[in-house]
C-alpha cells in the first residue's frame, strides 16, 4: 500500500514535471506561436491605445472578446467584418447610449482618436487566427 | 479553541458574510436586466454589476481562507498566532482596500480584465497586504513546536496564491499574450493552488470531525493534490483553444481537461471513506454535511459540468455563452464557497463558547443555499444551450437570441431566491453565535473521546 512518503513524492515529482512541460511549451507559444497568429507586427500605436480603453472601460464586463467576458452583450472579435468601422464609431456616443432591442449600452464621450483607436483594436483582434472560433453557424438566416 | 489568537478569525469570517451578501445583491442586479429590467442601469451599468459580483466572491473567499488560516495554523502548530495587531492591521487594511475597489467599480475605475478587474494601482496594494498576511503565517508555523502537513499544505497554498497573482500585473501590447497570462492567474488559482488550500481546510476539518488518523488523512491529501497538478497545469489549456495560440494547445488542453475531474472524484471519495471509517461522529453535524457537501458539489460543479464543455470540438460553440456561467456558478458554490462555510461552521461553536452544533436554522440554511444553487445551476444551462443552438447553430442575431432566452431568467431569479434564503438563514446563524471570547479557551480538546491521534 502507498505510504505518506510516496504519496508526497507523487505530488512533488508529478507537479515539477508538469511545470517543466507547461513552461516550456509557454516559451514556445510566446516565441514562435504568437507572432504567426497574432499578426504581432500589426500592432500599431492605435491599436494599443484602442485596447487601453478596452481595458479601462471594462468592455468585457457585458462583450465577450475571443469568447472572453460577460454574456450580456454581443462578441466583439469578428465586429468589424460583420457591421464596419461606421457602425462601431456610432455606437460610442450615442445620446443616452446606444439601445438595441432594448438593452442599454453605456454612453461614452470618446474622442475622435479614441474612436480611431477602438475600431483599430477591434479590426486587429478581428485578423487573429483563432483556430476556427467564432464557429460559422450551420444554417444562415 | 486552545489559543486567545485564534479569535482573529472571526473578523475575516464575518467580513466574508458581509461580502458573501454584496455578492449576491449585485447577482440580482444582473439576473433582472438579463430579464430585461435594468432600472438601476444609470447607477449600476452592467458592466460594473459584474466587476463587482466577481471580485467580491474573490475578496469574499480569499477572507474566509485568510480567517481559515488564522484559526488553524495556531491550532497546528501548537501555539499562539505571531501577531495579533499585525493581523487586525491586515485585515482593515484588506478591508478598505476591497471597500475602495469596489466603489471604484461604481465610478469606473476598472482594468477591465475579467476577475482582475481591480486597478493597477490597488493591485500593490492587495500584493503588500498578502505579504504581510503570510509573514504572519509562516512566523507562527516556525514558532510553534508542530508542524504538520495540513498547515504546510495550506501555507504554501497561499504562498503560491500570491506569487501567482503578479502575471495579472504585467502589461501587454498584445491581447492574446495579456489574455494568456490573465490565465495563470485565474485557472492557476481556481484549478490549482486554491485546491491546495481547499484540500488543506479538507483535512483539516475531516481529523477533526472524523477521528480518522492524521497519517491516513495527509496520505491521501497528497495524493489529491498530486492529481490536482498532474491535471490542472496542462489544464491551463482548454483556456488557450481560441485565443491566437498554436493549436497544440487543442489537443493538451484538451487531454489534460479531462484528466481535472479525477482531482475532485478523489476528493469526494475521499471524504466519504473518511466518514465511514470515523467511528466516532463528532457533535458539529452542520460541519459535517457542509464538509462532504464540499467534496460532493465541487465535483458536480467543477468536475463534471466543467468536463461537459471543456472538449474543443464543444467548447467550440460553448465558449463565451451562458454555459460557462453555468459552470462557473456550482463550481466556485462548490469547491470554493462551502469550504468557508464549513470551516465557519466548524470554528464558529468552538471561538464563542456557544455550543449549538446542530439546529434547524443551520440544516435549513445548508439545504436551500444548494437546492437553490443546483436550480440555479439548471437555469444558466437552460439559458446557455439554448443561447448555443440559436446563435452559434442557426445564426440568430446575438440580441435577438438574448430576447428568446429571457424566461429562464426567471427561473434564475426564482432559484436564487431560494439560495438567497439558505444564505440569510446562514448568516442569522452566525450572527447568532454572537463574538468569540476567552470563556471559550480550552486546553484544545474539546471533544477527547474523538482524538485519536
Amino acid at each position: 500500500m502507498l505510504s505518506k512518503k510516496q504519496a508526497k513524492l507523487f505530488f512533488l515529482g508529478g507537479t515539477f514535471f508538469f511545470l517543466i512541460i507547461f513552461f516550456g511549451l509557454t516559451i514556445d507559444t510566446l516565441v514562435n506561436g504568437v507572432p504567426q497568429y497574432t499578426n504581432d507586427d500589426k500592432i500599431t500605436e492605435d491599436v494599443i491605445l484602442g485596447r487601453h480603453l478596452w481595458d479601462s472601460n471594462n468592455c468585457m464586463g457585458c462583450h465577450t472578446i475571443m469568447g472572453e467576458g460577460a454574456y450580456y452583450a454581443p462578441e466583439l472579435t469578428k465586429v468589424y467584418e460583420r457591421r464596419g468601422p461606421d457602425y462601431i464609431k456610432a455606437t460610442f456616443n450615442f445620446p443616452g447610449g446606444w439601445r438595441p432591442h432594448n438593452r442599454r449600452m453605456v454612453e461614452y464621450n470618446f474622442t475622435d482618436q479614441e474612436k480611431e483607436g477602438l475600431v483599430a483594436f477591434l479590426q486587429w483582434i478581428g485578423e487573429t487566427d483563432l483556430n476556427g472560433f467564432p464557429p460559422k453557424p450551420k444554417y444562415k438566416n | 479553541m486552545k489559543f486567545k489568537s485564534q479569535k482573529v478569525a472571526y473578523y475575516f469570517f464575518a467580513l466574508s458574510m458581509l461580502l458573501f451578501t454584496l455578492q449576491i445583491v449585485y447577482g440580482f442586479i444582473m439576473g433582472f436586466a438579463h430579464m430585461g429590467f435594468d432600472g438601476l442601469h444609470d447607477l449600476v451599468p452592467f458592466n460594473a454589476a459584474t466587476a463587482t459580483h466577481k471580485n467580491l466572491l474573490v475578496v469574499w473567499l480569499l477572507s474566509g481562507f485568510m480567517g481559515a488560516a488564522y484559526y488553524i495554523i495556531p491550532d497546528e502548530s501548537d501555539t499562539e498566532l505571531f501577531s495579533v495587531p499585525l493581523a487586525l492591521v491586515q485585515f482593515y487594511s484588506f478591508a478598505i482596500v476591497g471597500v475602495v475597489a469596489v466603489i471604484g467599480f461604481h465610478i469606473g475605475w476598472f482594468e477591465g480584465r475579467k476577475f482582475l478587474e481591480i486597478p493597477r494601482p490597488l493591485d500593490y496594494l492587495v500584493a503588500i497586504n498578502v505579504i504581510v498576511f503570510l509573514i504572519n503565517i509562516v512566523l507562527t508555523i516556525f514558532k510553534g513546536k508542530k508542524h504538520s502537513t495540513t498547515s504546510w499544505v495550506l501555507t504554501a497554498g497561499l504562498i503560491f496564491v500570491a506569487l501567482l497573482y503578479l502575471p495579472g500585473m504585467v502589461w501587454f501590447d498584445n491581447h492574446t499574450v495579456d489574455s494568456f497570462f490573465r490565465w495563470w492567474v485565474v485557472h492557476l488559482w481556481v484549478e490549482g493552488v486554491w485546491e491546495l488550500v481547499m484540500g488543506g481546510i479538507l483535512a483539516y476539518l475531516l481529523i477533526k470531525l472524523t477521528g480518522v488518523d492524521r497519517e491516513v488523512i495527509e496520505k491521501w491529501l497528497y495524493v489529491i493534490i498530486g492529481l490536482t497538478f498532474l491535471s490542472g497545469i496542462l489544464g491551463t489549456g482548454h483556456h488557450y483553444y481560441f485565443i491566437g495560440v498554436p493549436k497544440y494547445w487543442l489537443i493538451i488542453g484538451g487531454i489534460f481537461s479531462a484528466l481535472e475531474p479525477l482531482a475532485f472524484l478523489a476528493m469526494t471519495l475521499f471524504a466519504i471513506k473518511m466518514y465511514n471509517k470515523g467511528n466516532k461522529k463528532h457533535p458539529n453535524k452542520l460541519a459535517l454535511y457542509w464538509t462532504l457537501s464540499t467534496a460532493i458539489v465541487a465535483f458536480l460543479g467543477a468536475g463534471l459540468l466543467g468536463l461537459a464543455h471543456t472538449l474543443p470540438g464543444v467548447n467550440l460553440y460553448t465558449h463565451g455563452t451562458l454555459v460557462t456561467a453555468m459552470h462557473g456558478h456550482l463550481a466556485f458554490w462548490g469547491a470554493y464557497a462551502s469550504i468557508v462555510l464549513a470551516i465557519i461552521s466548524y470554528a464558529m461553536p468552538l471561538m464563542t463558547g456557544r455550543k449549538i452544533f446542530d439546529n434547524n436554522i443551520g440544516h435549513l440554511a445548508f439545504w436551500l443555499s444548494n437546492i437553490g444553487m443546483i436550480a440555479m445551476t439548471a437555469a444558466f444551462a437552460a439559458a446557455g444551450i439554448a443561447q448555443v443552438y440559436l446563435e452559434r447553430i442557426t445564426g440568430l442575431d446575438f440580441m435577438v437570441s438574448q430576447i428568446e432566452i429571457q424566461p429562464h431568467f426567471f427561473v434564475l431569479i426564482l432559484a436564487a431566491t431560494l439560495f438567497s434564503t439558505g444564505v440569510a438563514l446562514y448568516i442569522v446563524n452566525f450572527i447568532k453565535f454572537g463574538l468569540p471570547n476567552d470563556e471559550a479557551l480550552t486546553d484544545g480538546e474539546e471533544f477527547k473521546a474523538l482524538q485519536t491521534n
